[in-house]
């Protein structure tokens, strides 16, 4: 049921990633100050705007399993919150890789978009020890909607103050970047745009379609081995 | 609603006059909050602060000793069967949450209420800053209060529950330190108290104060459901 789709999702996903590719070697110019290393860029940003949309889509599925107490909602707010936060490693290290080459240091402290962003992916890594301590299986789909809900909300906020904690005004090596860029790098950063946004689709999808289909061989499994009816003794959520 | 109010009045009372009689967390909690500020003596290695380290010092002693007090607030409820009467009382959930909220506030305040002058007495050299120091303290109660809570309920029926409610609550209350540590700042600074941006900062906390108290009032029917 899930697995619909997957196979033109997966090659539409490797066409734009392999066009976005192609795009960022061979069609976007250099940047004046940066060089090379600007092209880090059309990785990093992606990343991080697809990460984010990712948690906030959790947040809405949350919301969805709260009213309904439909399983599947559940899963997919599981699943979202699982790679956005695997992307958002990959956010945070691109951004260091990019940090370093462009200032000279592995962090900054003082760029709130990364700063806010460590903030939000250390909250939703607290997801997983968080939802894996409750033992009742209902109970545990629940909570975990219910700090999706919660972790949602929390990131514009988290946002705002990390931003107004900075009291100097510096150059905004980002905002530059955002702001007067030429038709090709704005072509370039829109396509890998939608490539990570595919991928990040489809391995939602992918995920999905594995956990249900392993639902299912456990089912049958439990089924055949105790046929007078077992107690679940799995702790990820189960996808039918 | 007068169900409602008079539910709330009496969860209130309950959980006050509990920790009147049996004194499990207040004591707990301050004698924390006091001890770090002697290891934060040796550990800076100053006898007197100012400005942020004072505002750092401060907050991040009153966020631990908070958790503190958050780890022990639905204890009391899940082993004498208190979640179980509140669900068959013929009341708004909800109401749970906001008795908690209001006794949570009432502990971190009085917590505050000790802590705050022997903080002065140790290590600042005026106590110009502390009045306006006050509603900093309140608005960012009403944030721990409001977020202690809701973590506090889910942690309460987990298995590692003492560690669960550190572990979710620190992220999450990290806006509320950005604003209560910047709006103390310059209140405890060198030259004595000046208030730089401090309207902006109460405004912050007063936003996490109201988004936060509204989902938790929200989802909390949601978190008694059985």
């Amino acid at each position: 049921m899930y697995g619909k789709g997957l196979k033109t999702l997966s090659i539409a996903t490797v066409v734009m990633v392999a066009l976005s590719l192609s795009l960022v070697f061979f069609y976007a110019p250099l940047d004046g100050d940066q060089g090379f290393i600007q092209k880090i860029f059309y990785l990093h940003v992606p990343l991080a705007i697809v990460a984010l949309v990712g948690f906030v889509a959790g947040g809405v599925f949350a919301i969805l399993h709260l009213r309904t107490n439909d399983r599947k909602w559940d899963a997919y707010s599981y699943v979202s919150i699982h790679l956005s936060v695997i992307f958002g490693v990959a956010v945070l290290i691109t951004g260091a890789i990019w940090a370093k080459a462009s200032w000279g240091h592995w962090w900054v402290w003082n760029e709130p978009t990364l700063v806010s962003f460590l903030i939000v992916f250390l909250l939703y890594a607290t997801y997983y020890p968080f939802r894996y301590a409750i033992e009742d299986r209902d109970r545990q789909a629940r909570y975990a909607s219910v700090f999706a809900v919660t972790a949602g909300a929390f990131v514009p906020l988290n946002f705002m103050a990390v931003r107004m904690a900075q009291s100097l005004v510096h150059p905004r090596t980002f905002a530059t970047a955002e702001g007067g860029m030429p038709g090709e790098m704005m072509l370039t950063f829109l396509c890998s745009l939608v490539a990570m946004g595919l991928l990040w689709t489809t391995l939602v999808k992918f995920e999905l379609t594995a956990k249900s289909a392993s639902g299912q061989v456990k089912r049958l499994r439990r089924a055949l081995d105790a046929p007078a009816g077992g107690g679940s003794s799995r702790i990820a959520p189960e996808v039918s | 609603m007068t169900r409602s109010r008079t539910a709330f009045a009496a969860i209130l009372a309950k959980d006050l006059r509990s920790e009147l009689r049996t004194l499990q967390s207040l004591p707990a909690m301050a004698l924390f909050a006091v001890t770090t500020f002697v290891i934060f003596r040796f550990g800076l290695d100053r006898t007197s602060l100012s400005g942020s380290l004072a505002s750092g010092v401060l907050w991040a002693t009153l966020l631990f000793a908070a958790v503190l007090g958050i780890n022990r607030l639905f204890v009391s409820e899940r082993e004498e069967g208190g979640f179980d009467a509140i669900r068959l009382a013929p009341i708004d959930r909800s109401v749970l949450f906001a008795a908690k909220v209001a006794a949570l506030l009432v502990y971190l305040g009085t917590l505050q209420l000790i802590t705050v002058p022997i903080f002065a007495i140790f290590f600042l050299d005026g106590a110009g800053g502390l009045g306006p120091l006050v509603v900093v303290l309140l608005l960012t109660d009403l944030g721990l209060a409001a977020t202690g809570t809701l973590i506090s309920s889910m942690a309460v029926n987990s298995r590692a529950r003492d560690l669960l409610v550190p572990l979710v609550l620190l992220p999450l209350s990290v806006p509320l330190m950005i604003a209560a540590t910047g709006a103390t700042e310059p209140l405890l600074a060198l030259g004595g108290p000046s208030y730089h941006r401090f309207g902006s900062w109460l405004t912050v906390l007063g936003l996490y104060d109201l988004i936060f108290g509204l989902v938790g009032y929200a989802v909390f029917d949601f978190l008694l459901e059985d």
